[in-house]
């Protein structure tokens, strides 16, 4: 039995089964980070002493750094599958290596943060705010284990795929990078929203 | 026309003769690890049935103590006190070894109702039916994503286990209702450093998981496998109440997750994301940061149990709709109509939640926006019913056990949906709230509604999976005691209401009785509403009784039940009718190709009163 739509495209919804089952996962990801977002901003002005500025003692020169490895991560899985497009599977190795190590760079960014706020004694039970900072940047931190996860299987055994199917498994990094971005993103509206606000 | 049905029904044997040589995957890859759609929605319907009995024996339990307070349950308390020990079960006065607890009684209702919900209705709808009945009808061969439908049952698994496993964990399950208010949920379980709450958390991330996976693969599989020519307006009903039911699905759930994520950090890592300043606990300060809010907890809650609401209605109107246009041999009333009501009522039941949370002091501007919004929504539900209702008129009913319980549905739903305007409008929710009627209400449109629904579906589409017929006499049976008992169980709580009990009292409201003090004025809860306690209680274990032969013949038919006739034994229209039976891994044989719309029933012209839908156009 074949599940028709897999790998190609069906002409009345342009679309392949795994491209639109991401797109409503992202939806509802959508909705899990914006209940938390709106969480934050009840929490912010209903608290009677929220923490602004440099009193909640964020780095944001670490912020932005990290601002800054999750964009190029961002053009590093596009260029990946824009290699396997035009059927460069050299290339496509380099720039989702590139993209799993700038992943790995974030997390240990991030790690070092964490370690510092809890060296100053910081914890998630010292103030909501921090309640809020380390829930909404620990979810986030799990979607981008996950999406490093799945890309550094597509870098190595994974990739297998590409002699056997090769358009099924440029469509599997298509819908990775989806997700991908979509971690990106998310991460664009932590970084404001947490350290600069 | 019959010899092209016979031919149609002899192909189909002949080809469900030829599937049996497949090789056979064994019992682990075919029962347990199977990623066939049929089996997975099999697999939900058997679990979630058990569950649905399972909640259905807590509320028998707690009826004892409401009709018959401070008095040891006969037969099972002893029992029950050497299952869960006697910090939930104790020595009534009598010295009588039975007596139901406060805490076991908070633990049960409670679970009841999250079992209810989220283990044993919404599983039976969007897991059992959807799965099973949606890719055959719109032809289909499998789910889109066959791995994940495996994957979303296990994970509804695991968190049944959770929820069921957390009954027998010191402090027992959660008790602070179905709704899990903060902070009373994270206080609860703190004083004794009980568990309960965050078995309850955990339970419902694995469920929130398993109806995400499941939800995102149902659209998807309706948007993408429709078969060639089954465009949108010929989708059965049914598939389009499972398709607006998936969006609620995907999109409300996610922020209960987020509201569950933390409530968990409040319970375990100490954070006051909904613990306010200054809360006392016994008298003494909570050792806290403070600076929460537990309204927060309220809003992300009904923003999922709001549409959850829908989700448990919609997919009933489908099941409904579908046997409807079958056993009145006629289509639809008002089609497009339907749908269009469907898709909007999806839409509004984002924005109804907080009409659970007028007594909160959220403000009367933000009371009015939502009664404003719920009194809306009751416009595309009276659609949806008037549509059925109409669709009756001038039919040549045929009163089947499926049709029967289909039939009933609609002034069962009508009574619970007309009883919900006044807890619509917020002035005469300040009365009503948290009281009885509440309870009579949502009742009438879960419990005679959609449980109907769910029975009309499974003797309807019993035949399909098992190739045999439940009994019919039996099925009748079932059907007249389960609508006797359901309203004398329900009804009487209106009254209940009225006079002002109260959903949670322990004692069933005899404190309150006994606080009415006519020379003062104080008009405590009336006699009568003590005695109805007693009917109320007598009623549903009545009821627990009428599913007897339910069970019986649910499984006795497995084996010896009447031989479907043929693949088609309601001569439906829709596709599921139209495979061999039970229909074969892939599900359909050869090429398919849809002509037609769902229900064309007693077309003009033709010796047959039905048309499949891939029955090609007779040739001028």
């Amino acid at each position: 039995m074949e599940i028709p739509y897999t790998v190609e495209i069906r002409r009345d919804t342009g679309l392949y089964n795994g491209k639109l089952g991401m797109w409503l996962f992202l939806a509802s990801e959508v909705m899990l980070f914006g209940a938390l977002f709106s969480s934050y901003v009840l929490l912010r002005v209903g608290h009677p002493n929220w923490l602004y500025g440099a009193e909640k003692g964020l780095s944001i020169p670490m912020g932005t750094l990290n601002t800054l490895v999750l964009i190029s991560s961002g053009i590093t899985i596009l260029m990946a599958w824009a290699s396997l497009k035009l059927n460069d599977f050299g290339k496509y190795k380099l720039w989702m290596g590139l993209t799993v190590a700038l992943g790995i760079l974030f997390m240990v960014i991030k790690g070092t943060e964490y370690a510092s706020k809890f060296a100053h004694g910081h914890y998630p039970h010292t103030h909501t705010f921090y309640a809020i900072y380390f829930t909404l940047t620990a979810l986030h931190a799990l979607h981008v284990v996950g999406g490093v996860l799945v890309n550094l299987y597509l870098w190595g055994p994974g990739s297998k795929m590409w002699a056997t199917e090769p358009e099924r498994f440029t469509n599997r990094v298509e819908v990775s990078g989806l997700f991908w971005h979509f971690v990106d993103l998310v991460w664009m509206f932590l970084f404001p929203v947490l350290y600069l606000l | 026309m019959q010899a092209v049905h016979a031919a149609h029904t002899a192909h189909a044997a002949g080809v469900a003769h030829a599937g049996a040589h497949h090789a056979s995957p064994g019992f682990w890859r075919g029962c347990i690890f199977s990623t066939d759609h049929k089996v997975v929605g099999i697999q939900y319907g058997v679990t979630a049935l058990f569950f649905l009995l399972f909640g259905f024996l807590l509320m028998g339990l707690m009826r004892w103590q409401l009709a018959y307070p401070g008095q040891a349950i006969p037969v099972v308390g002893p029992f029950l006190h050497w299952v869960l020990g006697g910090d939930a079960v104790g020595m009534d006065a009598q010295g009588r070894m039975g007596l139901m607890l406060p805490d076991l009684y908070n633990s049960f209702g409670a679970m009841h109702g999250t079992i209810m919900v989220f283990l044993a209705v919404v599983p039976l709808l969007a897991g059992a039916f959807g799965n099973y009945v949606i890719p055959l009808q719109i032809g289909a061969p499998d789910m889109a994503f066959p791995r994940l439908n495996m994957a979303s049952y296990h994970c509804y698994f695991l968190g049944g286990v959770v929820m069921f496993a957390s009954f027998f964990i010191p402090g027992g399950a959660a008790k602070s209702g179905w709704t899990s208010y903060s902070p009373l949920a994270t206080v609860a379980d703190m004083v004794h450093r009980w568990d309960g709450q965050t078995f309850w958390l955990i339970g419902m991330v694995l469920l929130i998981t398993s109806s995400l996976l499941g939800s995102m693969n149902l659209i998807t599989t309706i948007v993408q496998l429709r078969a060639p020519g089954m465009t949108w307006l010929r989708l059965p009903f049914m598939v389009w109440s499972l398709f607006v039911t998936s969006f609620l699905l995907l999109l409300a759930f996610p922020p209960l997750e987020a509201a569950g994520v933390m409530q968990l950090m409040d319970n375990l890592f100490g954070t006051s994301f909904f613990l306010p300043t200054g809360l006392m606990v016994s008298g003494q300060a909570l050792p806290v940061s403070g600076g929460g809010s537990p309204l927060l907890w309220q809003h992300l809650f009904w923003f999922l149990a709001h549409p959850e609401v829908y989700v448990l209605i919609l997919p009933a109107m489908g099941i409904v709709a579908d046997i409807i246009a079958n056993n009145t041999r006629k289509p639809l009333w008002g089609y497009t109509t339907m749908v269009y009501a469907a898709l909007t009522m999806g839409f509004i039941s984002f924005i109804v939640w907080a009409h659970h949370m007028y007594l909160t002091g959220m403000g009367t501007k933000i009371s009015t926006f939502f009664q404003t919004t719920t009194i809306m929504i009751s416009i595309p539900s009276v659609v949806l019913l008037t549509c059925l209702l109409v669709s009756l008129w001038g039919g040549s009913i045929r009163f089947n056990t499926p049709m029967l319980f289909a039939l009933a549905f609609l002034p069962m739903f009508g009574i619970g949906g007309l009883t919900g305007l006044p807890l619509g409008f917020s002035y005469t929710d300040i009365q009503l709230h948290d009281t009885y009627y509440v309870i009579g209400h949502f009742h009438y449109v879960v419990a005679p509604g959609t449980i109907f629904a769910i029975f009309a579906g499974i003797y309807y589409w019993y035949p399909k999976a098992t190739g045999r017929m439940m009994s019919e006499f039996w099925g009748r049976v079932h059907f007249w005691l389960s609508l006797i008992f359901m309203n004398l169980i329900f009804l009487p709580m209106f009254v209940q209401g009225l006079d002002g009990m109260h959903r949670r009292m322990y004692d069933g409201g005899v404190t309150y009785a006994g606080a009415a003090d006519p020379a003062s004025g104080v008009v405590g809860l009336s006699q009568l509403s003590l005695d109805l306690n007693k009917g109320i209680s007598h009623a549903a274990w009545m009821l627990g009784l009428a599913q007897i032969p339910f069970i019986i013949n649910f499984f006795v038919s497995m084996r010896r039940g009447r031989k479907a006739e043929s693949d088609n034994p309601w001569q439906a229209t829709t596709l599921e009718w139209q495979t061999p039976t039970p229909p074969p891994h892939g599900n359909f044989v050869g090429p398919l190709r849809v002509y037609r719309g769902p229900y064309d029933y007693s077309p003009a012209g033709g010796a047959h009163d039905y048309r499949p839908q891939n029955e090609p156009p007779a040739r001028p």
